[in-house]
């Protein structure tokens, strides 16, 4: 089956800094993958670039078979709006800083998309807003405004804010680094469900790895604009094959990882 | 006698009394021209601030060079201008939409720059927001940025309201027979200024404090992170 995205040698450039450079990446669909790596490797701009909020450069990059530039297209992202539109209506996507719209209530939040864009009627988004909030289990605080609500509880209506939209491809850019330690567990409880969503194409940048670990299908290490080591979330974590892997999970584990073979090496 | 009203100037006290019914008559001119300014220096701001984010260069630019021409340069000139210019080019106003026009293209300028200051404020987070969830540009200003902006300027553009209603005494260089025009005619006939003069002041100073107290109820009854959708 064809690959849901599809990087190919996407080169993407803030000035002269280079952050994607030649960059070619696939994920099948209803894969898992997580994107690990330090700050500044380049994997939130993948999730950025996918959700249309950073252009790039040179390369091609498709989404279930729609190319983000257009042929002959203008603008930083070589396509019109309304092909920007057409894309989006496949992926979705959860922030770190959760970026619910503080002036409406939470089923206001859930409800507002739905209706604007999909032009659905407002009782049936309310009723399916309402079934998405059941299942984060915050049903209770459908009248609520965001500021009421804990960090963990604002992340979790983000995450229903996105599913109402349908996405085909969901993607999280750590969903978990501005949540207090407790809070923590709440929200990778609901994304760990999400995760027996067997259509749901899921890529997740996260600094949990015992988390990646659990729900991934794959894990990519990136560094510097690069995916350096990629495979099996086991394999990758128990014994990872290139140095600077190892260095970063000795970093981020505290403990030293060991290195043996058998793991998928990626050019 | 103006209006159907006679003044009495034996005392000043009787003189005051005799000419606050014309002086009221020029009063509800000057609100009106306060208001009617007010309203197009509300909506023609947010439209010059929208159009100063335009992507179009070409269009970005020239508002963003008439809001600073119309800012630079004095009201009065600009009143001048308008009152005796635009007829050169067959445009023909009553003097008091003359006024009113003037007074809200200047005050245009200044709540663009607020306008602009507020959208500026809106974290990055809720346009990226808006974004990953499809909302075209209309929906974005209408259903999350302008909810969100509005709490943080009133404060700003009742300033303005209060500044321009203590401006709108100019329109009487053009024949508007506002308040101070209306109380200078009454100078001119009967050589009695004192009076007049410090009326129309102490006119002023209720309808300035009455303004301010408005604009901070809305400014309290508004909450903070914005006007709240259901």
């Amino acid at each position: 089956m064809n690959p849901i995205i599809r990087f190919e040698n996407v080169t993407k450039r803030f000035g002269a800094l280079t952050v994607l450079d030649n960059f070619n990446f696939e994920v099948a669909r209803g894969e898992k993958v997580t994107l690990i790596g330090p700050s500044g490797s380049g994997k939130s701009t993948v999730l950025r670039i996918l959700m249309t909020l950073e252009p790039f450069q040179e390369g091609h990059l498709e989404l279930d078979g729609i190319p983000y530039h257009e042929p002959g297209g203008h603008g930083p992202f070589k396509a019109s709006e309304k092909h920007l539109h057409k894309i989006r209506c496949n992926v979705g996507m959860v922030f770190q800083s959760f970026n619910l719209f503080p002036h409406m209530t939470v089923l206001r939040n859930i409800v507002e998309a739905p209706v604007a864009v999909l032009k659905m009627k407002r009782d049936e988004a309310e009723s399916r807003a309402t079934e998405l909030l059941r299942m984060v289990g915050l049903y209770d605080k459908k009248d609520h405004f965001p500021s009421q609500l804990s960090g963990g509880q604002q992340q979790r209506v983000a995450i229903a804010r996105a599913l109402a939209m349908r996405p085909r491809v969901l993607l999280f850019d750590e969903p978990t680094s501005a949540l207090d330690p407790q809070l923590v567990g709440e929200v990778l409880g609901v994304i760990r469900d999400l995760a027996q969503e067997h259509d749901l194409t899921m890529l997740l940048v996260t600094h949990e790895m015992r988390f990646a670990r659990e729900v991934s299908d794959r894990v990519c290490f990136f560094d510097k604009g690069r995916i350096v080591e990629q495979g099996d979330p086991e394999l990758l974590f128990s014994n990872p094959q290139q140095p600077r892997t190892r260095e970063f999970l000795s970093s981020i584990l505290g403990e030293p990882a060991p290195a043996r073979e058998s793991l998928r090496r990626v050019p | 006698m103006m209006y159907g009203y006679a003044w009495d100037t034996t005392t000043p006290l009787t003189f005051a009394i005799s000419i606050l019914p014309i002086l009221g008559i020029g009063l509800l001119v000057t609100l009106k021209a306060a208001a009617v300014g007010y309203a197009i220096a509300l909506v023609l701001g947010l439209v010059l601030a929208l159009l100063r984010r335009s992507r179009f260069r070409i269009v970005s630019w020239t508002v963003a060079g008439f809001t600073e021409f119309v800012r630079d340069t004095p009201l009065l000139v600009q009143l001048f201008f308008l009152y005796y210019v635009l007829p050169d080019f067959g445009i023909v106003l009553p003097a008091f939409m003359t006024g009113a026009l003037a007074l809200g293209l200047q005050y245009s300028a200044y709540t663009s720059e607020v306008y602009r200051g507020g959208i500026d404020a809106i974290p990055r987070g809720q346009w990226e927001a808006a974004t990953a969830l499809n909302l075209s540009r209309l929906r974005t200003y209408r259903d999350i940025v302008v909810p969100q902006m509005v709490p943080r300027i009133v404060p700003s553009l009742g300033n303005y309201l209060v500044s321009m209603l203590k401006e709108t005494p100019v329109l009487s260089v053009v024949t508007v027979l506002d308040m101070l025009g209306l109380a200078n005619m009454i100078g001119e006939r009967t050589f009695e200024y004192l009076v007049p003069l410090s009326m129309v002041g102490l006119i002023f100073l209720p309808m300035t404090l009455i303004c301010s107290a408005l604009i901070y109820l809305v400014e309290r009854a508004l909450p903070k992170s914005g006007i709240p959708l259901r």
